[in-house]
């Protein structure tokens, strides 16, 4: 009995406490069709911290995202980002959607698109503003892209393109940033200025929450883990989270299909 | 045949009679073209087919409503009204059919349009055997009949074009957020639904402003056409829109124009040939991927690469595998640079005529064999230096570098930084010993035949 109370205790006191949290999230469940696609998801995300949501796919991971950004109707349950709702935070926060989601012949230059990350910023109306081209120019610098500015898009090669996305999410210059598998299919290249670029935003204290695919590089990139598979398998410090027992409940059988690789970096620590 | 003086008046707008109608239908192209723009991008092109279609039943129902009350069922406010509900019922039919059940976009447009059109055929019938019905003339929103346009067409095509280019000015940035990546305009908090309405109801005004002119089975060429035959022309947003709107409204221009001396030939279908005429130059000629632009580039980039390919196998010959301080430009037999690549003789031969032209080969007068200039030697020097870097680069650092090769650069070193390349050059000198202005190719050289 003692010990139910102490951990009713414990839950209320990390309930107070964040409040200033940047991501919490209460008994979230989102359905569509009639089906769940995630249920039950209780999660805190500490400050500072890069987080890989890993998962199989069909698991949710985009839908985690979405219904954090208001984008999907939720069925139950409250997110939110630094002890608000997401819509009166919305100006800190900065989102990096699946690079598949849009045309990419679409008739617009790179950095057009980078601006666009300035829009949330800017009211009905005004135009993008000499200042917003520089700070969309310098994002573009940031991610080794200031020679291709105004290309239009369909000119670059998948990895820009993700590379052009993950910059305009840089001018939206916020605390806390949601990326929708901008490790898929890139090239190492980019993979790599991704990486360096993660680990500078959380140089300035910034949260980065990570939809990711390849467990080999999830200890290496990332200091904390979310294990979901509909619901939230385990979370927390990637060291403490990433085992063999947590990765076999999350995937299953199909983690054999997975990469040897991912099975060796767990043993290796 | 119409005298050359009644062309030009026409044209010049200086003949009165057609002179509405020919303004009226630029006003549209220009709207067209516009809200065409957007509707293509935001790939609601079917849409914009449904919305059209389904104007008809409500033409028929607000000539019923008005007569049945007393009133002039022929008063265009009224029966574009209806029109406009029952186009924008059919819109909302398509989504709802989309989002509640499993029927795909294209089953649900089609469903609708069709279902629509037949029920506006069907109303227009029972007009017909209304006592009132023999005056009705409703059947001229189905193919347009732009001589029947009058003043009152006029002033709602002025307002139409005018609310379309304040929105688009207006909304220009918002608009575009919208079509390129609604998800990310909707995480900004950007109204998502309220700015499709928006974009929507500006549809909708320029199709029933349009139906007297082209008719509801045109007017979705009329919106579309000149927006892809602007996309021929350039990749920035703005300028594909003026363009686009240019071309709705020459084609306007033009068709009404040419209506107006052939009797009988309806204008709708002359704007919309008009339309297609700009597409089919476009498609053509359009300077950024328009489809000669494409094959000159194309062969272009062959021609470059066949000049390459013969100067680095001339190189390689006279290399002959042993590394010498200095090349000795001797003739080589037609027949070993054949063996060294998959060419055939009359691409070979085209290739030297082409390096003759340059200056890079002595004239070929012996058919058998070629001889590099001195010219031609340096570029083929440099030509093979470039290549091997490449190489080795793509050797090295096999990770990083297919997003960064770019084998037809001149200078490597723009590319990749002199360090780079200093250290590329190390390399490849560690192959062998004795040092030359073009490294040692990384792999052995097959000699030809």
């Amino acid at each position: 009995m003692s010990s139910e109370s102490d951990l009713l205790i414990q839950v209320e006191q990390t309930g107070s406490s964040s409040k200033s949290l940047p991501l919490t999230i209460r008994d979230l469940t989102v359905a569509y069709h009639r089906k769940p696609v995630i249920w039950d998801i209780d999660l805190s995300i500490p400050e500072g911290k890069l987080v890989s949501v890993v998962g199989p796919n069909g698991a949710g991971k985009s839908t985690l995202i979405k219904a954090c950004l208001d984008l999907i109707p939720r069925a139950s349950g409250e997110v939110s980002i630094y002890g608000q709702s997401y819509k009166k935070r919305r100006k800190r926060v900065g989102y990096v959607p699946q690079r598949e989601s849009v045309d990419w012949d679409f008739p617009v230059s790179a950095l057009d698109v980078v601006a666009m990350g300035t829009y949330g910023k800017l009211g009905w109306f005004r135009r993008v503003s000499k200042r917003s081209k520089a700070l969309s120019m310098e994002a573009l610098e940031r991610v080794g892209l200031a020679d291709y500015a105004h290309r239009q898009i369909s000119q670059l090669s998948g990895g820009q393109q993700q590379r052009t996305f993950l910059a305009r999410a840089l001018v939206q210059d916020a605390d806390i940033y949601f990326m929708d598998e901008p490790f898929a299919a890139v090239d190492a290249a980019t993979e790599r200025a991704i990486v360096e670029l993660l680990k500078e935003l959380q140089k300035r204290g910034k949260t980065v929450l990570v939809v990711h695919h390849d467990l080999a590089t999830v200890p290496q990139y990332f200091d904390w883990t979310v294990l979901l598979n509909m619901r939230v398998v385990a979370a927390g410090p990637t060291d403490e989270v990433f085992t063999r027992e947590n990765l076999r409940r999350t995937y299953g059988g199909k983690l054999t299909l997975f990469t040897q690789a991912a099975n060796e970096v767990v043993q290796s620590r | 045949m119409p005298e050359l003086a009644d062309i030009c008046n026409v044209f010049l707008l200086r003949d009165y009679n057609t002179r509405l109608v020919v303004i009226c239908t630029v006003l549209l192209g220009c709207a067209c073209g516009l809200m065409g723009g957007f509707l293509l991008l935001r790939k609601r092109s079917l849409m914009g087919d449904t919305l059209s279609h389904a104007t008809l039943p409500g033409v028929g129902l607000s000539f019923i409503l008005a007569v049945a009350l007393g009133g002039d069922g022929k008063s265009l406010p009224i029966l574009l009204v209806g029109a406009a509900i029952t186009g924008v019922i059919g819109c909302a039919a398509v989504l709802f059919i989309r989002e509640q059940t499993r029927i795909k976009d294209d089953a649900a447009m089609g469903i609708v349009l069709s279902v629509f059109f037949g029920a506006g055929i069907a109303i227009l019938g029972a007009i017909q055997t209304m006592p009132e019905g023999s005056a009705a003339g409703l059947e001229s929103f189905i193919y347009g009949k732009t001589a029947s346009m009058v003043m009152s067409d006029f002033q709602i095509l002025v307002f139409v074009t005018t609310c379309v280019i304040t929105c688009s000015l207006l909304l220009f940035k918002e608009l575009r957020l919208l079509c390129f990546d609604e998800t990310f305009a909707a995480a900004l908090g950007w109204p998502v639904k309220f700015l499709d309405i928006l974009l929507l109801a500006l549809i909708t005004a320029v199709t029933v402003a349009g139906l007297q002119a082209v008719g509801l089975i045109l007017i979705i060429a009329f919106l579309i056409t000149p927006a892809a035959a602007a996309r021929f022309w350039t990749h920035q947003l703005d300028r594909m829109l003026v363009l686009s709107a240019l071309i709705g409204g020459a084609s306007g221009w033009l068709g009404a124009s040419l209506s107006a001396f052939i009797p009988r030939l309806p204008a709708g279908a002359v704007i919309v040939l008009v339309a297609a005429l700009f597409f089919v130059v476009s498609l053509l000629i359009g300077t950024e991927r328009g489809v000669i632009v494409r094959f000159l580039r194309q062969s272009q980039l062959k021609k470059r690469m066949g000049r390459q390919h013969l100067l680095r196998a001339l190189y390689e010959i006279l290399e002959g595998g042993r590394v010498t301080e200095e090349l000795n430009i001797r003739t080589v037999p037609f027949r070993q640079i054949r063996g060294r690549r998959t060419w055939s003789d009359t691409q070979l031969r085209d290739y030297i005529r082409h390096a003759y032209n340059d200056g890079l080969v002595e004239a070929p007068n012996k058919v058998d064999s070629i001889l590099l200039t001195k010219t031609g030697l340096a570029e083929a020097a440099q030509v093979t230096r470039n290549h091997r870097l490449w190489e080795m680069y793509l050797i090295e650092y096999a990770d990083v570098a297919p997003s960064r090769v770019d084998r037809d650069a001149d200078m490597v070193e723009h590319v990749l930084g002199e360090k780079m390349v200093t250290r590329l050059e190390n390399k490849l000198r560690a192959y062998r010993s004795a040092g030359s202005l073009v490294p040692q190719s990384p792999h052995p050289i097959h000699p030809g035949d």
